[in-house]
C-alpha cells in the first residue's frame, strides 16, 4: 500500500509527525498553563512570551557566549523559571485576593513588554539556530523518513510532560501542591509553605515555557513573534481539553496538534483556523471542555 | 442645571471646534477608537465580561464597510450601516458560544475565535492579505456632501459618534443596563430572581460587537484602508488597555483613555519606533497593580473624598 484516499503515505506520515512536533509544544505549554492555573487561578498570558524567551536565550547563549544546545536545554528553563519567580514576587502576588482577571491583563501587559523589548533588539525576521551535531540527520523507517530532530522533540517533550504529571500525582511534594490547590488555607493551616509553593510553581510554569523555546529554537527560526501566535492556539486548546486534568491537557495538546497536521494535507487553507473550529464545536456540545469539570 | 449636563456640553463644543485647533484626521481616529471602547466598555464595565476579541468585530466593521463601498459600490452611509451589521450578524454567533463559559474561560474563547476571524480576512480572496483593502474611497454622504474633505467627513465622524455614545449612555442608564450591572454583581441572584441571564449576555454582546463594527466601518471611510492591524489581537489589546488606563464602568473612562493612547501612539511613532509596544505593556502593568479605577475613576473617587471631608 502506498496511497490512502489518493493521499501517498508519505505525505500523510510526514505530516503525521510534524503534527505530532506541534503537538508535543501545545501539550508542554498547555500542561504549565494548567498547572499555573491551578494553584495560582491566573491565566498567564505571558507564556507565549515566556518560550520566545527561552529560544532566544538558547540562541543568544550560543551566539555570545558559546553555550551550546545541551547546556541550554538545562541553564535556560533555570534562567526563565527564575525570572518567572521575579515576576510572582513582584507582581502577581499583589492580585491574587482580586478578580482573576487580573492576572490576565497584568500577564498580557507583561508578553508586551518581553515582545517588545525582542522585537527592538532583533527585529521580527528570525534568527536560524543550528541542530545539534548528534541529532542531525534522520532514520529511514522504510515508509517514511524521520529526522532526529523532530523525534527528539516529541520524546524530550513527552518525557517533561509525563515527568510532571508523575511529580503532581505521585509525589509528596505533588501531594501538597493538589492539597494547596484545593484548600490553601487548610493547607497552610497544616504547616506547609503555600506562598513558597504558590512561588516555585509559577517559577515551575515559566520553566516548562522555557524549556519548549529551547526544544523549538532548532526546529523554527527563533523570531520574537513566535510565543503570541502559538499561545493563542494553545488557549484554545486549553478550552478544548479543559483544566481539570494533566493527563488530559497533554491528550488535548498531542491530538489537536495531528488534527493540524491532517488538515494541512487535506486542505491547507483551513489548517491554521481547523484548531479554532474545533474549539467552536467542542462549545456547543461540551461546554465545560472535553477533560473538564464545570465548577 | 446637572453638573453632568454641563460637562455633555462642554464636551460637545469641544469635539465642535476641535478640528480647527488640531489634525482633524487624528481627532477622528481618536473618536472612532473612543467609540470602539465604549462599545467595549459596555461589555467589560457594564456587564462584567471581559472579551479578548473585539478586535474581531472592528476589523469585521472596517473590511465589510471597505468592501461593500469599494467593491459594489455602496455610498458611504449604506456602506457602514452594512459592516455595522456584518459585526453585529458576527457578535451574535461569537456570542452565543462565547457565553456558554465564564471568566477566564470567556476571554480565552473570545480571543481564539478572534483569531480565527483574523486567518480568514489573512486568507479570503477579497481583503488583500497582506495588504489590506486599500483605496476605499470616501464618497458623498446621501449623494449631498462630499467626504472627501477632512472637514466635511470630520462632522460626519463627529455625529457617529455621538450617536452612538448616546446609545450606549440611554442602554446604561435603561432597565435593561440595570439588569446588566445586577448580572455583573451577582449573577446567581439574577437568575433566581428569574431573569434570563444568557438571553441579556448575549444582547449586549450583540450591541457591543455591532457598536464596535460601526467603529471599525468609520475608521475605513477616515483612512481609505482597512488592514489586517484592525482584526489582529494587539487592537483587542488595545481596546481593553484604553477602558482600563480611563476607567472601566464609568461614562467618559473610554474616551478619556483612548484620547490618551491614540496621542500617545501618534506622538511616540516617529520617535521610539518598537518600543511603543513595551511603553503601552508598561501602561497595562502599571493600571493594573496600582490604580485600578482608572484615570476618570480615580478622579471621581477623590471628588468624592474631597466632598464628604
Amino acid at each position: 500500500m502506498t496511497a490512502l484516499f489518493d493521499i501517498p503515505i508519505q505525505a500523510l506520515m510526514g505530516q503525521l509527525m510534524l503534527g505530532l512536533v506541534n503537538g508535543s509544544f501545545y501539550a508542554t505549554l498547555s500542561l504549565g498553563l494548567a498547572v499555573i492555573f491551578g494553584m495560582l487561578n491566573i491565566i498567564n498570558f505571558a507564556h507565549g512570551a515566556l518560550y520566545m524567551m527561552g529560544a532566544f536565550l538558547a540562541w543568544m547563549g550560543l551566539e555570545y557566549l558559546g553555550i551550546g544546545y545541551w547546556p541550554s536545554l538545562i541553564l535556560v528553563p533555570l534562567a526563565v523559571g527564575l525570572f518567572g519567580v521575579l515576576i510572582e514576587r513582584s507582581m502577581l502576588r499583589w492580585l491574587y485576593k482580586l478578580d482573576h482577571l487580573y492576572g490576565l491583563l497584568l500577564t498580557f501587559g507583561l508578553a508586551l513588554v518581553i515582545e517588545g523589548l525582542f522585537i527592538n533588539g532583533y527585529g521580527v525576521s528570525g534568527q536560524p539556530y543550528q541542530i545539534p551535531a548528534e541529532l542531525t540527520g534522520g532514520f529511514n523507517l522504510g515508509f517514511m523518513f524521520l529526522p532526529y530532530y523532530r523525534g527528539w522533540v516529541i520524546f524530550a517533550s513527552l518525557l517533561v510532560c509525563f515527568g510532571t504529571w508523575y511529580g503532581i500525582e505521585k509525589t509528596r511534594l505533588g501531594a501538597y501542591l493538589r492539597a494547596a490547590t484545593e484548600n490553601p488555607k487548610l493547607t497552610q493551616a497544616f504547616g506547609i509553605n503555600v506562598p513558597l509553593m504558590v512561588m516555585l510553581t509559577y517559577g515551575f510554569g515559566a520553566a516548562l515555557a522555557g524549556f519548549a523555546g529551547v526544544l523549538a529554537a532548532p526546529a523554527i527560526q527563533v523570531s520574537p513573534l513566535m510565543g503570541s501566535h502559538l499561545i493563542i492556539i494553545v488557549f484554545a486548546v486549553v478550552v478544548i481539553g479543559g483544566m481539570g486534568s494533566i493527563l488530559g491537557s497533554i491528550l488535548t495538546g498531542l491530538g489537536l496538534g495531528v488534527v493540524e497536521g491532517l488538515t494541512n494535507l487535506l486542505y491547507p487553507a483551513a489548517s491554521a483556523t481547523v484548531v479554532f473550529v474545533i474549539m467552536a464545536i467542542v462549545l456547543m456540545v461540551r461546554p465545560a471542555g472535553l477533560f473538564g469539570k464545570e465548577k | 442645571m446637572s453638573r453632568q449636563a454641563i460637562a455633555y456640553i462642554a464636551l460637545l463644543a469641544l469635539g465642535l471646534l476641535a478640528p480647527f485647533f488640531i489634525y482633524p484626521v487624528l481627532v477622528m481616529k481618536v473618536l472612532c477608537f473612543a467609540l470602539f471602547a465604549c462599545a467595549f466598555n459596555l461589555l467589560l464595565g457594564y456587564t462584567g465580561l471581559l472579551s479578548f476579541g473585539h478586535a474581531a468585530f472592528f476589523g469585521t466593521g472596517a473590511y465589510v464597510a471597505g468592501f461593500a463601498i469599494k467593491g459594489w459600490g455602496f455610498p458611504p452611509e449604506l456602506g457602514i450601516l452594512v459592516g455595522t451589521a456584518a459585526s453585529a450578524l458576527l457578535g451574535w454567533a461569537f456570542g452565543s458560544l462565547a457565553i456558554r463559559r465564564t471568566g477566564i474561560y470567556f476571554a480565552m474563547v473570545t480571543l481564539a475565535l478572534a483569531q480565527m476571524v483574523y486567518f480568514v480576512f489573512l486568507q479570503a480572496p477579497f481583503t488583500g492579505g497582506e495588504d489590506g483593502l486599500q483605496g476605499v474611497p470616501r464618497g458623498t454622504l446621501l449623494g449631498l456632501i462630499s467626504l472627501s474633505k477632512d472637514i466635511n467627513l470630520y462632522y460626519f465622524v463627529l455625529a457617529v459618534f455621538v450617536f452612538g455614545f448616546c446609545l450606549i449612555h440611554r442602554t446604561i442608564h435603561s432597565p435593561f443596563g440595570q439588569i446588566l450591572k445586577a448580572i455583573r454583581e451577582n449573577e446567581p441572584r439574577a437568575i433566581s430572581l428569574g431573569y434570563d441571564v444568557a438571553k441579556y449576555k448575549l444582547l449586549a454582546f450583540v450591541l457591543s460587537a455591532g457598536l464596535a463594527g460601526l467603529a471599525g466601518a468609520t475608521k475605513t471611510l477616515v483612512f481609505k484602508f482597512a488592514t489586517l492591524t484592525d482584526a489582529h489581537w494587539h487592537s483587542s489589546g488595545e481596546v481593553v488597555l484604553m477602558t482600563i488606563l480611563g476607567g472601566m464602568g464609568t461614562v467618559f473612562g473610554p474616551v478619556v483613555g483612548s484620547t490618551v493612547i491614540v496621542s500617545l501612539q501618534n506622538e511616540l511613532a516617529d520617535k521610539v519606533g518598537s518600543l511603543v509596544t513595551v511603553i503601552l505593556g508598561s501602561i497595562f502593568v502599571i493600571c493594573v497593580l496600582l490604580f485600578r479605577r482608572g484615570i476618570v475613576g480615580e478622579i471621581s473617587a477623590l471628588y468624592k473624598r474631597m466632598i464628604g471631608a
